[in-house]
């Protein structure tokens, strides 16, 4: 446990310091982006890389908690905070009572299930005109302030979002290494053993999914409140599968690693032009070739090749050994 | 038109496109029977079969049936090829690596698609013209006409050939359990691979003659893949009545939820149907056996 908060000291640091040494105000507002996915593929590792439970919903918790955020705050003018409090508590619920059905469903099922729960949603958001603004989206989303602070520009919103990413990837390390997260692992290596252990797999596998629904609907809330104005294209299919590709690039079971694939996923596209075009191809491409390959992801990978080279130099393997 | 008129319009459009959400979701119980994988990707091969028909009929001016065969045959050779590069190299993988790989082949067909074809809608003239038909009081395309009749025999075709041919048992055979199968000298991995060309090929018909009707374009895939997967739900993955009953069930509820309700909220009805199935009646409307999927 020492170890792993060590770990996260030093990676924190790393990701505090990183606004001081860059000077372009474009990379930092990517930077931000990349707080947001980091937030919401760790959230979703939780479920898939701990427990392995897959789900396909996660866009709609995350467009849930930005639509409620904006709701609340532009059309009812409530306060941003209360506001997204609000929204996560109500995501929170709603992720909790559907959680029971659809977690007894499995594998392909679970799949299908949950990618059916984000498309009633996408719907939602798109027909419910009046409240939603429809396909052309809601506007005048007001940015969040503490006391005087406003944060308005890209290195407060730099410094607000990836202190809630660091939080929640602090919360995720903590909760691996707890009785929980054995527990966890042990239901995604077996169900049936791990209930004949006394865990308690129904709950657990509910209040997973709606923990990492909670961290969804606070990175929906803080990305509406960031970028002011939300459109349901924004949380579509398409992005549920971005975010299981962040996962599994980064490596199932690997909070750094998610943090790795939601870096590559988000600044690769703004900095090579052509990749939009070919965005899905990719994904489809990189989701085939991890899995069979590198079912644990880059993270794994660099372990493999760490341990490779050291193989490579026998002199000191040896002296080692 | 009166109420009465209105519904039987409702009825009949429902039970077309309800035709074509069987086959599609006999293509998942194919898959589903003799691999135990739900295929995601099955949308995909209908997606492609309506793009390689508007490819062939439209684009290259091929006659009526040999584009129709055509785009059948290529859709299935990409069916036969997914499986062979995607499925085949995991099939001792856990059920978590499978589903992944499904939705990777998904949406890389797709994105090969979108890179090929483009992201227009294309459209598919009906064919036999498109000139209505009024049938007491409902209206009806000639194109409704075709789906029927090469449903139902598409249907029959595919009784027969289960029930029949030395192939289709061979199939049944692996569904109950394969292992048994191959003892008796069945080609397990090659029925494997049949059941993909099958389940493709009757996937892109499906998306072919849809066509006319609805138009496609590189997107499609996904709604008709999830409505096929739940008339196969419906149906409890038989590879059979169940999923036919399914289909039509559900193309009816949904044109009644579009013209009765809302056509905006006409695809949230299908997925309401199929969260309740799978949340209260898993094993299907029609069947009291066991299941394994919860």
């Amino acid at each position: 446990m020492r170890r792993e908060l060590i770990k996260f000291a030093l990676f924190a640091a790393v990701v505090l310091v990183i606004p001081a040494t860059i000077k372009g105000g474009y990379l930092l507002n990517v930077l931000v982006f990349v707080g947001i996915n980091t937030m919401l593929a760790v959230g979703l590792n939780l479920l898939l890389g701990f427990a392995g439970q897959i789900s396909l919903g996660q866009a709609a918790f995350y467009g849930l908690g930005a639509y409620l955020s904006g709701i609340l705050t532009a059309t009812y003018g409530w306060n941003p905070w209360t506001a997204m409090a609000v929204a996560a508590i109500a995501v929170g619920i709603l992720a909790f009572v559907i959680g029971f059905p659809i977690l007894k469903l499995k594998g392909h099922y679970l799949a299908m299930a949950t990618l059916g729960f984000g498309i009633i949603i996408y719907i939602v958001f798109n027909e419910y005109v009046d409240v939603t603004g429809g396909p052309s989206g809601f506007s005048g989303v007001p940015g969040l302030s503490l006391g005087d602070l406003h944060f308005d520009s890209d290195l407060k919103s730099y410094y607000l979002i990836w202190t809630m990413a660091l939080l929640v990837m602090l919360l995720a390390v903590n909760l691996t290494q707890s009785r929980i997260g054995r527990a966890l692992r042990a239901i995604h290596d077996s169900e049936v053993a791990a209930r004949v252990l006394g865990v308690n797999a129904r709950l657990l596998k509910v209040q997973v999914f709606t923990c990492s629904a909670i961290i969804s609907g606070l990175a929906g809330s803080l990305y509406a409140h960031t970028v002011t104005f939300i459109s349901p294209s924004t949380f579509g299919f398409h992005f549920s599968v971005e975010l299981l590709t962040m996962v599994i690039i980064g490596g199932l079971g690997s909070i750094y690693g998610s943090c790795l694939g939601a870096a590559l996923l988000t600044l690769l596209p703004e900095f090579l032009r052509t990749f939009q075009d070919y965005d899905i191809v990719v994904y489809g491409l990189l989701l085939i070739i991890m899995t069979m390959f590198l079912p644990g992801g880059l993270v794994q990978g660099f372990e493999l090749l760490w341990m490779g080279m050291r193989r490579l130099r026998p002199g000191r393997a040896g002296r080692n050994a | 038109m009166d109420f009465s008129q209105q519904l039987s319009q409702y009825l009949l459009s429902g039970l077309a496109t309800g035709a074509i959400y069987a086959l599609i979701g006999l293509g998942f119980a194919i898959i589903y029977n003799s691999t135990g994988i739900i295929n995601f990707a099955q949308g995909e091969f209908v997606m492609l079969g309506g793009m390689f028909g508007v490819y062939f009929y439209t684009v290259h001016q091929f006659p009526l049936v040999a584009a129709l065969l055509l785009a059948v045959l290529c859709a299935a050779a990409s069916g036969v090829a997914f499986e062979r590069l995607a499925i085949r190299p995991m099939r001792r993988a856990p059920p978590l690596g499978l589903v992944i790989i499904t939705i990777g082949g998904s949406i890389l067909v797709r994105g090969i698609a979108m890179l090929v074809w483009g992201k227009d809608t294309h459209a598919l003239p009906g064919f036999s013209g498109d000139e209505p038909i009024i049938l007491s009081g409902a209206t009806l395309l000639p194109q409704h006409l075709w789906i029927f009749a090469l449903t139902v025999l598409l249907i029959i075709a595919n009784k027969l050939f289960f029930q029949y041919t030395i192939t289709g048992k061979a199939l049944r055979a692996c569904a109950v359990n394969q292992r048994a199968a191959g003892l008796v000298g069945i080609d397990v991995r090659r029925m494997v691979m049949f059941s993909f060309l099958l389940a493709s090929g009757m996937g892109a018909l499906a998306g072919i003659i849809v066509a006319p009707l609805t138009m496609t374009s590189y997107d499609v895939g996904i709604m008709l893949g999830l409505k096929g997967f739940c008339a196969a739900i419906i149906g409890g993955m038989s590879n059979g009545i169940g999923t036919v009953l399914g289909g039509l069930l559900l193309g009816v509820l949904e044109a009644l939820g579009a013209g009765l309700i809302s056509s905006g909220y006409k695809d949230a009805v299908t997925f309401i149907i199929l969260l309740l199935i799978l949340f209260l009646r898993p094993q299907g409307l029609f069947s009291r056996g066991e299941s394994e999927r919860v």
